[in-house]
Formats: C-alpha cells, sequence, structure tokens
C-alpha cells in the first residue's frame, strides 16, 4: 500500500556537526536563512545563500540525492510561480513580442530568482527536518517560544500535543490501511469513479477511523495521568537543551551572513 | 511483607446512567493486596475485573465502599500523584500507552512528570530498560516494535516511577503467543528479583496458574481466592461461572469423573505427568 511510504518529519539518524547542533539554534539559523533569502535579489546575493546552504549540506552529510528528492513535490508549485512571473513580469528589456505577451529580461531573471527561492527555501527547511529528531523539534520550539508563557500562551501543550501528533502518525496511518483493506474486502471502491464519487467513497473510511482516534486518544489521556502527568509544571526533561560553542558560532555567522545580504541588497546588489 | 498495599472494603462501583440503565459492575468487593506478592484476577468478561483494576490507583473512585493505597484512600484528591506514583498501571492495547517516538524518552516520560532531575532520570530510564530486556531498543521508533517489545517498553515506564506495586490489566490480550510469554516473564522477574507487587488481570487459565495468589470474579464479586491450584481443584464451580482450568486440571478432573484416584490440584505439566505415572503404576 502506497500510504505506508508516507514519511513525514523525515528525520535522518546521524552524528554530523549539524546534526548535534542544539534545535533551537537550527530552527533560529533556518529562519535567519529564510529571512535573508527573501532579502536577497541578485546573482551575488543569491550565490552567497547557495554557497551557505550547500556547505551546511555539506558538513550535515545529507546526501544530494535525498534533498533533490525532498524538492519533488514542490518542483510543480516552483515552475508554475516561475511561469507566472515570467508572464507577468513588466521590464525594458523586451525579447520579444507575441500580441500582447511581452517577454523581457527582467521577467527572465525574475522568474528564474523565484524558482531558486523556493527550492533554496524547501532545502534549508529539509535539512533542518532531516537532521534533528521530532521530539528535539518540539523541545526546541518549546523552549524557543517559552517567553509567550508570560501572556498566557499554553507553550507546553502546544509542544506536546505536536510531539503526540507525530507520535500518532505511523499508528493512524496503519489503521487507515486495516479499515481501507476491511471495507474493499466488502466491496468498497476506492479507486474509480469520478472526484465527487471517491470523496463518498471516503465515509466508510473516515467515520471509524474518526472513531477509533476519539478512543485512542481517551486511553492514552488515562495512561498519561496514570504516569502521574499534570502538565508541564515542575517538569524535567531527560535530555536538557544546551547551548555550545558551536551553537554560538552558527548564530553569528548566521546572523553576519544574513545581515551582509541585506546590506548587498540595499546597495542594488 | 504482610502490610497490604491495596485495600478494597466493600467496594461497589455502578457506571453512571446511560440511556436511563446504570448498571452495577462491582458489588461489594473486599481484597487485600499483600506488599510483594504476585495476585492474578481472573474472570469473565464483564465481570469487573477491569473496574476493579481501574480502582487501585484511583483512575475510577468507589460509588460505594473505600479503596485504599498504602493506607490513603483513594479518594483524597490531594494525594492523587501520590497513589498514581505507588500504584502503576498497565493497560491492554501498548499503542495506547505509548507518548514518545523514540523508545528511552517514552520510558522517561513518567519520572519527567515527577520532576525527578535528568541524571537520575537516565539511571532510571536505562534501569528499567534493561529490567525488561528492551536497552538494545532504547534508540528505536516504537512503532516499528512488535507488540510484545512495545507492551515490553510500556511497562518500562511504568517502571520509571519506581511503583511499589503494578496493576496489568490484560496485558497480553493482543499479543501472539511469543510475545505473551516475553511478557509474562517479564512480570514474573519484577515480582521474584526486585520485589515490585504485581496485580496480574487475565481471562487466560495459564497466566493465572502462575501466581502465588488466584482472585476469581463473577458478576462484580469476589468468588474464590487461594493458591492457584485449590482454587483450580475446584472446577465445577468454575465451570458453572463459565470459566475453564488448564488443561492439565481438565484431564486429571476427566480421569475422576471415570472414577479413576487422581489428585486434582497437580498444575504444572511436571506434576500432571507424575499423577498420571503414578496412576499407571499403581494399576
Amino acid at each position: 500500500m502506497a500510504l505506508k511510504d508516507i514519511t513525514l518529519g523525515q528525520y535522518f539518524p546521524g552524528n554530523s556537526p549539524i546534526h548535534r547542533l542544539d534545535p533551537r539554534t537550527k530552527i533560529l539559523t533556518v529562519t535567519l536563512f529564510i529571512v535573508a533569502l527573501f532579502t536577497a535579489k541578485s546573482f551575488i546575493t543569491y550565490g552567497l545563500m547557495f554557497l551557505v546552504l550547500a556547505a551546511a549540506i555539506a558538513i550535515s552529510k545529507t546526501p544530494i540525492r535525498s534533498v533533490l528528492r525532498g524538492m519533488k513535490p514542490v518542483l510543480f508549485i516552483a515552475i508554475f510561480t516561475g511561469v507566472l512571473n515570467l508572464l507577468y513580469s513588466t521590464g525594458t528589456h523586451v525579447i520579444f513580442t507575441i500580441g500582447f505577451f511581452t517577454l523581457t529580461w527582467e521577467g527572465v531573471f525574475h522568474a528564474f530568482f523565484m524558482v531558486v527561492r523556493i527550492m533554496m527555501l524547501i532545502a534549508g527547511t529539509f535539512l533542518l527536518t532531516y537532521t534533528t529528531s521530532p521530539i528535539l523539534l518540539t523541545d526546541g520550539l518549546e523552549s524557543l517560544l517559552s517567553p509567550l508563557k508570560a501572556i498566557k500562551v499554553p507553550v507546553h501543550e502546544l509542544a506536546m500535543m505536536m510531539s503526540i501528533a507525530l507520535r500518532f502518525i505511523p499508528t493512524l496511518i496503519e489503521e487507515t490501511d486495516k479499515i481501507m483493506s476491511a471495507q474493499q474486502a466488502r466491496g468498497a471502491d476506492f479507486e474509480t469513479g469520478n472526484i465527487v464519487q471517491r470523496a463518498k467513497a471516503l465515509i466508510p473510511l473516515l467515520v471509524p477511523l474518526f472513531i477509533s482516534a476519539f478512543r485512542r486518544a481517551d486511553e492514552l489521556a488515562v495512561a498519561m495521568e496514570c504516569r502521574c502527568y499534570h502538565g508541564g509544571k515542575g517538569r524535567t526533561r531527560l535530555r536538557q537543551l544546551k547551548y555550545q560553542t558551536a551553537d554560538l558560532i552558527t548564530l553569528v555567522l548566521s546572523v553576519l551572513v544574513t545581515v551582509l545580504v541585506w546590506y548587498l541588497a540595499r546597495m542594488g546588489l | 511483607m504482610s502490610q497490604p498495599i491495596i485495600k478494597a472494603q466493600d467496594l461497589h462501583f455502578t457506571y453512571p446512567c446511560v440511556e436511563g440503565v446504570s448498571t452495577a459492575v462491582l458489588n461489594g468487593v473486599d481484597l487485600d493486596i499483600q506488599e510483594g506478592s504476585f495476585v492474578a484476577i481472573l474472570g469473565h468478561n464483564g465481570c469487573g475485573k477491569s473496574t476493579l483494576a481501574k480502582h487501585m490507583n484511583a483512575v475510577l473512585l468507589p460509588t460505594g465502599g473505600t479503596v485504599y493505597v498504602d493506607n490513603i484512600d483513594t479518594a483524597d484528591e490531594a494525594q492523587l500523584l501520590n497513589i498514581r506514583r505507588t500504584v502503576g498501571m498497565v493497560f491492554q492495547n501498548p499503542d495506547n500507552q505509548i507518548v514518545a517516538n523514540v523508545v528511552e524518552e517514552d520510558v522517561a516520560f513518567a519520572p519527567e512528570n515527577l520532576g525527578v532531575p535528568p541524571e537520575e532520570i537516565r539511571r532510571r530510564v536505562d534501569d528499567a530498560l534493561k529490567a525488561v530486556g528492551m536497552y538494545e531498543f532504547r534508540e528505536h521508533a516504537p512503532h516499528l516494535l512488535s507488540g510484545g517489545q512495545k507492551q515490553r517498553v510500556a511497562i518500562a515506564g511504568v517502571i520509571a516511577m519506581a511503583p511499589r506495586c503494578i496493576v496489568l490489566d490484560e496485558p497480553t490480550a493482543m499479543l501472539d503467543p511469543i510475545g505473551r510469554a516475553d511478557v509474562l516473564r517479564t512480570i514474573k522477574a519484577l515480582n521474584r528479583e526486585r520485589g515490585v507487587t504485581v496485580v496480574l488481570i487475565t481471562h487466560h487459565m495459564d497466566e493465572a496458574a502462575q501466581a502465588d495468589r488466584l482472585v476469581v470474579m463473577s458478576k462484580g464479586k469476589v468468588v474464590a481466592d487461594g493458591e492457584p491450584r485449590q482454587v483450580f481443584s475446584h472446577v465445577e464451580e468454575l465451570k458453572a461461572i463459565g470459566l475453564t482450568v488448564p488443561q492439565t486440571t481438565e484431564l486429571l478432573w476427566q480421569l475422576r469423573q471415570e472414577g479413576l484416584d487422581v489428585p486434582l490440584d497437580a498444575l504444572s505439566d511436571e506434576e500432571c505427568a507424575q499423577a498420571l505415572c503414578n496412576l499407571l503404576r499403581a494399576d
């Protein structure tokens, strides 16, 4: 069944310097990377960003093929955006005109940069999920967002929800598979018909899936309470997040690169 | 050893009304569980054994009577955490009690909740995983383990809380025979080697036969209580409430029905074989 091939939060265990960075450092760096990507405007700035990204991928020992595979799902969106930019950009350096459609050099560059920007954006975030386990990722988010507790944002609860959701993805996929087989054994047809018929065919799949998910939620809540869960108050962690020298260097470098890109873009480069 | 860690006195429980029908599940249960013992609670589906289990760490509160855990009334809400850390609970479906997506993170869940310092959590997690024989799987994802392995991780998750008593509510019901044997071996080792009190809720005769003490429930009441070999020798009474007996006892009982002189309390395969040998030799 194809459902089983879905990988979400595709973490790949490893021991590269990037794997060992504190998750908070990685989240902040990726955020800065995205900001820098959106300020970049020219070959020089994009080239700089590309070098940074390539270096990060090399250090993390992520196989290039996996990175490319990670970008595949958004390829269509990227190209679509590129084409739109090609059609709707205005400029003075006209290449040719057919009817009311004018292709300009500005349009070509714009479209090219847009595609590069989306691809690099995906590659950067992919690197984050590829080198950070989901648990560390939620821990990092919880820690980064913890100042929001002051304004009564339930940060711990949100992080707990996220990690439980991640934990149950494979379980629910397996369950969906089972229900599908059970319904197919009784003559359900999920594969033919138009889109409305197919959507309707999903009802006998979704109803039992939801009922079972609610039952699971109930049992899990009792099991968690039996293990003394009482919210985030007074909770300690097995893994303590600790900033190290490597984190400091990474953060300083990413701030420098971001500022440099911003400065170059301002200078019109 | 002789102090009861769980004490139920005239325990009644009625599930709240659903469409005007309220069902009494427990009708006056008196039960003492001694610290350090291995007690099996046996009964048919719907006899109230799971409901009784849920009273042992205040998941459910009695509608009549009282339950004491280590001399604390379970109805005392201020003591809830104390009760829950004293009596741990393992449920039927391992998938629905594993919280994290890495084995050791899951085992760490209870001590994390209790605010145990990180170094101590690490020590407890390693210790608990070794106790259930899952140490080498500590960095695995739980959903890739077999049912029996998952259930052992769930047991480790409870042990890491350092409870004095573990209540297991049909922990083997969803497992294959190998998984069942592994889980049962783990439970027995916990009781023998670490002195943890074990309450095993089950409907498998052969599992119940391995306990020190066997409590049989029917219609919300305790109907038999004693050493497994004594309890199982009351074959007619057990059959009357719809339970079977272990195959060894069944065989000896049928021979006895035919008028042969065999003892009924030979529970293990060896004892049964011995009894049969004696019978043949007597001829």
